[in-house]
């Protein structure tokens, strides 16, 4: 049984309860103009049990801390710890189950035949059958995985994710290629996985993925940590609104002192607030300003809200760790 | 850790049925290879010293084309490689307590059963033109071709890192053809550069596996030395590149 041990952990206190330590990742690739830096220093705990999602634009730098955390990539500086075991141990042991970003199945294997197969090399897989199940895999065990459909195949993806029962499962955007009924299924399965008692950390750029199925977000940008706490509190954050309006002559420090408004930019004749309040700013925008016209409210696209943190988190840090920035 | 060094049965298993439903397989190192051997020396049947090598025309084109079947059978351990990482089936394996060496011994295997097999469908068909040899001899012949094949099980899983599943079709086919004329599975190479240059391919020692009918040893020590030095190198090479292959592909 793996659900007492884990159950004991989160119990027994601060230290125990880190279960899966980041710490200080960075890792650059070659890139054609130079150096690429993928991942710029990224630490986060997750504790056991926990439901974590990685959320950051394409080309945050997901990906290659999954694959660090995974121990399929070498971080150039830093450290991970998955259940106090490096990667590579916590692998061998069978602790870790991943759906990649990427990948299909190999062919000329049935769908029950590839888990089978699979699961024959974990000390403590689950059943087969239970699996199958539980992932919705069953209905097409028979048939020859190069014969799936895209989203059948993704079921038997999670099943290989699955089957070893691991403690720790990552998911990287594992959805992606999903419909919304496939979404829809797939989260529940997930659920319920995580209700054994279950670590599961998954990257998504989807943000309502993150506010309905994790606990906690970590949401990276340009290879840094720009915040790291729980969903709703996060969704707040990134969930602002935009003010879009034609205002000849107006003044962006007076825009700014506007309620609800939290910035406010002049691009020629036209201004951009962003609002915390765009209710609020916007009722205050018409007293205050008669003349403004061809007004446009827009949520702010997860890509300008992780620009916004960014900016955020770079001027927070800027006195402390000034050295760290470009 | 016990269960890195034990053998993944159930893996290895399952590897060889999706490589027997393959039709590639039998198509490249089953059928070609035997269809070749009737067409050469079916004619030659009678021909009992083939261009001066003191072998029977039958036995001679049977390790020939044997040579060239368990070749293929090794090499395209590569070409499954190369389709695994396609689809990142890799990066899924490496996050699985395998071990390299269970992956390793697992390729090899597969590679080992499929050779096998192919070096059995020529033997039956060597008997059916006549091939007569003594029992001692038979064996002696079937361990030189399987320790003959080692170094092309590192080549096939070396290959197999390194090229894309576009690629290495044309690169498998034009080695193993290259190879397998350099090394006298067409016709015997009996003298001039050739000879000289020959001698230094493992192909070559495949192929020489079928002098045991003139009893003594075909191999001397030169043919161990190019065994050796070649497994090694290629190992070397085949573990490198797994190492530094886990990058998405």
């Amino acid at each position: 049984m793996q659900l007492t041990p884990d159950a004991a952990h989160v119990a027994g206190g601060a230290a125990a309860d880190r279960e899966i330590r980041v710490q200080g990742l960075v890792k650059s690739f070659r890139g054609p103009q130079g150096p690429i830096e993928a991942v710029r220093g990224v630490s986060f705990d997750i504790a056991a049990g926990q439901t974590v999602a990685l959320l950051g634009p394409n080309g945050a730098g997901k990906s290659t801390t999954i694959d660090m955390l995974l121990g399929l990539l070498a971080p150039d500086a830093g450290e991970v710890s998955l259940f106090g075991r490096s990667p590579a141990d916590a692998v061998a042991a069978g602790a870790v189950g991943a759906m990649l970003q990427t990948g299909d199945l190999i062919r000329d294997l049935s769908v029950r035949e590839l888990v089978t197969m699979v699961a024959s090399l974990y000390p403590a897989p689950l059943g087969v059958e239970e699996v199958l199940e539980l992932t919705g895999a069953g209905e097409f065990a028979a048939q020859r995985t190069q014969k799936l459909s895209g989203g059948q195949t993704q079921r038997v993806r999670s099943a290989v994710a699955l089957v070893s029962d691991p403690r720790l499962l990552v998911l990287d955007e594992p959805t992606a290629a999903m419909d919304v009924e496939g979404r829809h299924a797939f989260w529940r399965t997930m659920r319920e996985f995580a209700a054994r008692g279950k670590t599961i950390l998954f990257a998504t750029h989807y943000i309502e993925e993150a506010d309905a199925y994790a606990d906690r977000a970590v949401l990276m940008a340009h290879g840094r940590l720009v915040a790291d706490g729980p969903t709703t509190e996060i969704k707040a954050r990134v969930g602002t609104r935009t003010i879009r309006a034609t205002l000849p002559g107006a003044d962006a420090r007076t825009l700014q002192r506007l309620p609800g408004v939290t910035g406010a930019e002049l691009r020629g004749e036209a201004v951009v607030l962003t609002c915390s309040d765009s209710d609020a700013a916007v009722r205050a925008l018409l007293q205050q300003y008669t003349g403004a016209r061809d007004i446009e409210i827009a949520a702010a696209g997860l890509e300008e809200a992780f620009l916004q943190l960014t900016a955020d988190g770079a001027a927070a840090s800027a006195p402390t760790s000034g050295a760290s920035l470009r | 850790m016990n269960d890195s060094s034990r053998l993944p049965i159930t893996y290895i298993r399952y590897e060889l049925l999706r490589t027997f439903r393959n039709r590639r397989f039998f198509i490249l190192s089953l059928a070609f290879p035997l269809v070749l051997y009737f067409l050469i020396a079916g004619p030659n049947r009678h021909v009992h010293d083939l261009n001066g090598s003191g072998v029977s025309a039958p036995l001679y084109f049977m390790v020939g084309m044997a040579s060239w079947g368990t070749m293929t059978a090794m090499l395209s351990c590569g070409a499954r490689i190369a389709a695994e990482r396609a689809v990142g089936w890799n990066r899924q394996l490496r996050i699985t307590p395998l071990s390299p060496r269970g992956y390793f011994r697992a390729k090899v295997l597969t590679g080992y059963t499929m050779a096998l097999v192919s070096m059995a469908v020529l033997y039956v068909a060597g008997l059916s033109l006549g091939v007569s040899l003594p029992a001692s001899s038979w064996l002696k012949m079937t361990f030189l071709i399987l320790v003959g094949l080692i170094p092309f099980a590192a080549l096939g899983i070396l290959l197999g890192h390194v090229l894309t599943p576009d690629s290495i079709g044309p690169a498998l086919g034009g080695g193993v053809a290259l190879l397998a004329f350099l090394g006298g599975t067409w016709f015997p190479i009996t003298g001039g550069f050739l000879h000289d240059f020959g001698q230094y391919l493992p192909s070559w020692w495949l192929v020489q596996a079928s002098h045991v009918a003139l009893g003594g040893h075909p191999w001397h020590t030169k043919a161990w030395l190019v065994m050796v030095v070649w497994t090694a190198l290629l190992s070397v090479l085949a573990v490198r590149a797994y190492r530094r292959d886990t990058g998405r592909v």
